[in-house]
């Protein structure tokens, strides 16, 4: 499966089914993130409701330095 | 006391976190200014290059409050994408809302911060809106229900200090929600002239950030803003093109 994770083509491994199956394979379980699924944003409680699927747009975002 | 919708500060001085030389400055800089309120952009995230520091992640997050900006916003819809994502962190309900219009004078798209202010509003957000220095465009923000108002001195990381102060003193008569200006400020006599007009609080960035030594002027703007501060409450004299002595006339020898 290919989803589109922050603008990129990203092929997600077999098994990681949901938002929180991605999250933690790419190790940011503990990290300060947000997660936005086909443009909705998520809270911590939804990723593991949400089912990936080819062609999903992912975006993960954090708080950055800025004024 | 400063209060901002639900939110109680005993600083007046909110700092920005970008472009610092280091995290260790950046941290040291921070205590030095005394601030409660920190504000964040948001970006995604580089996922192949996690290991890098987060600033975010360094701090004792009990100590401050989160004001997130929709920085690099263009558009309504750009700025409410970015203030649902920032408040689905769980970590704040404030939003600095920020729509440029220009990239190179960097000045905010009125039409589309007002809009935005209402729509987050709605949403029951806490906003504060980075506006130019116009007054009217200030009142149908906070008439709008804004929690505070955020005019510029002048552009962003200028440091060109407050251009137009007659009109910052017209918002700040105006507006029954506090003052916060923000943008433009270079230095500590900056801070404090906008303390004395009246400000409620300043925001700065660059100015620290960018200073030969930002953790020293961390402290003098802490200073300044609790001089200016202290300044207008204590009303100055008022100016006089005569000469007054300040000793009696009295008493004076032969």
């Amino acid at each position: 499966m290919i989803i589109q994770l922050n603008g990129e083509p990203f092929t997600v491994a077999e098994g990681t089914e949901t938002v929180a199956d991605l999250v933690a394979a790419l190790n940011l379980a503990s990290r300060i993130i947000v997660v936005e699924h086909n443009r909705t944003v998520l809270t911590r409680d939804d990723y593991p409701h949400v089912g990936l699927q080819d062609g999903d747009q992912v975006e993960i975002v954090q708080f950055v330095g800025g004024g | 006391m400063l209060k901002i919708g639900n939110h109680t500060f005993h600083s007046r001085l909110f700092l920005g976190t970008g472009k610092f030389p280091s995290f260790e400055v950046q941290k040291k800089a921070v205590d030095a200014s005394g601030t409660e309120v920190l504000t964040f952009a948001v970006r995604r995230m580089n996922i192949y290059q996690q290991d890098q520091p987060n600033f975010l992640e360094m701090l004792d997050l009990t100590r401050y409050k989160l004001l997130p900006n929709t920085a690099g916003a263009q558009t309504v819809d750009e700025a409410v994408r970015i203030a649902h994502l920032a408040r689905a962190s769980g970590l704040c309900d404030m939003i600095k809302v920020e729509v440029i219009a220009d990239t190179k004078t960097l000045l905010p798209d009125p039409i589309a911060t007002l809009e935005a202010t209402k729509i987050l509003v709605e949403e029951g957000f806490t906003v504060l809106p980075y506006t130019s220095d116009d007054p009217i465009l200030a009142r149908k923000l906070w008439e709008a229900g804004a929690h505070a108002i955020m005019p510029g001195g002048s552009p962003i990381g200028s440091g060109q200090g407050l251009l137009n102060p007659l009109y910052l003193r017209y918002i700040i008569e105006d507006s029954p929600v506090p003052v916060i200006i923000d943008a433009g400020i270079g230095s500590p006599a900056d801070v404090a002239q906008a303390m004395e007009l009246g400000a409620d609080g300043v925001l700065l960035n660059t100015a620290v950030s960018g200073a030969k030594d930002p953790v020293k002027m961390a402290q003098a703007m802490k200073w300044a803003v609790e001089a200016g501060r202290l300044g207008w409450e204590a009303g100055r004299i008022p100016k006089k093109v005569v000469a007054t002595a300040s000793s009696p006339k009295e008493g004076m020898l032969d």
